[in-house]
């Protein structure tokens, strides 16, 4: 990209995100009734969305080529069990991505 | 200043998460050749973790602004919600009430909707508080991952995982939240399996630089669909 393109991209991103703070409010000024699709929508889009953002992440994983994913695999397993273990939002963040670091930098 | 006070303690989780991944994103930034200013600019205006962290790639990547501007769009979706729980509280506070939207992110929504805010204490001062301290902390972080990244000695590789794990692990939270319980489990989670699932299949079917949209088109074709099964399911259980 040049600098430009990175210029429109980031104005285009950070106006949508914008926007969909602002949204409700402009929508639905204090009183009116809110659509149970929009309420439907607004409470099932977040963890789908995450989902695919996880597939989004890994979508240049081979599974035919060497390493096979597997590096990938053991610090997504790392970072759920990580997160199972202790409850806690940081600490599978950072396990999950030292033992990724860790296993590219000395094993693969 | 007593409101700053008393906002101040609930802010503290924050900071850690803040400071932790505004750092690595600054040093990501850093690493994939941006000037150091960026990560201080994106941080400020966006302000949202996670596109943030998708703009490293989409930044590094070929130009495709429509992309670009659906993922902000479906990434932001959830703000939607956050907007229509805060509409009473953020009611009446005046000129803080535009900033207090701007500045709405997972965890500030998070602490000011849960917040018990104490008698005495001005709520529009405890929001903006709440709001600007974690803005702060924040922006601190990736400003200061970006002016380190430059005297780093140790090797970055595999430092772009920390966006994989962090998107686990508020999927994990949301899955614990949506129920744990074994039997049921797959009619307790189906916006993530949804997701899951529908983006595995379109990126099979796309390929790796074409399965973003046509994944977000069928997400919410799919949630559209499940949602008369899904909200008869919840009367059953409340009745």
């Amino acid at each position: 990209m040049t600098r430009g393109q990175m210029a429109i991209t980031f104005a285009l991103v950070a106006a949508a995100t914008v926007t969909t703070r602002f949204l409700p409010y402009v929508l639905f000024p204090e009183g009116r009734k809110v659509p149970a699709v929009i309420t439907y929508l607004g409470k099932v889009l977040g963890p789908a969305v995450f989902g695919l953002l996880v597939v989004y992440c890994l979508r240049h994983v081979s599974l035919a080529a060497p390493p096979h994913g597997i590096p990938e695999l053991i610090a997504c397993l790392v970072t759920i069990g990580l997160y199972v273990w202790k409850r806690n939002m940081i600490l599978p963040m950072a396990g999950g991505t030292l033992t990724y670091m860790l296993l590219l930098q000395l094993f693969f | 200043m007593q409101a700053l006070s008393c906002s101040f303690p609930l802010t503290i989780p924050v900071m850690t998460g803040y400071v932790f991944l505004g750092v690595t994103y600054g040093l990501l930034m850093q690493s994939a050749g941006f000037p150091s200013w960026l990560p201080t600019l994106t941080a400020a205006v966006i302000y949202t973790g996670s596109m943030e962290f998708l703009m490293v790639e989409i930044l590094a990547s070929s130009f495709d602004p429509v992309s670009a501007m659906a993922t902000a769009f479906m990434v932001g979706a959830r703000h939607l919600f956050y907007g229509l729980a805060m509409l009473p509280k953020y009611g009446n506070t005046g000129w803080k009430k535009f900033y207090l939207i701007y500045t709405t992110s997972d965890e500030t929504f998070a602490v000011n909707y849960g917040a018990d805010i104490p008698e005495g204490i001005e709520k529009s001062w405890f929001y903006f508080w709440v709001s600007f301290l974690d803005q702060l902390y924040w922006v601190g972080g990736a400003t200061l991952g970006a002016f380190f990244g430059r005297f780093l000695t140790f090797d970055t590789e595999g430092l772009d995982f920390v966006m994989t794990a962090m998107f686990i692990v508020i999927l994990l939270a949301q899955w614990e939240k949506d129920g744990t319980r074994l039997k049921g489990c797959i009619r307790d989670h189906i916006p993530e399996l949804i997701g899951l699932g529908a983006s595995f299949m379109c990126l099979l079917l796309f390929g790796p630089d074409r399965f973003m949209i046509p994944s977000m088109v069928l997400i919410l074709a799919a949630l559209l669909a499940v949602r008369k099964p899904l909200e008869r399911k919840k009367e059953e259980e409340q009745a």
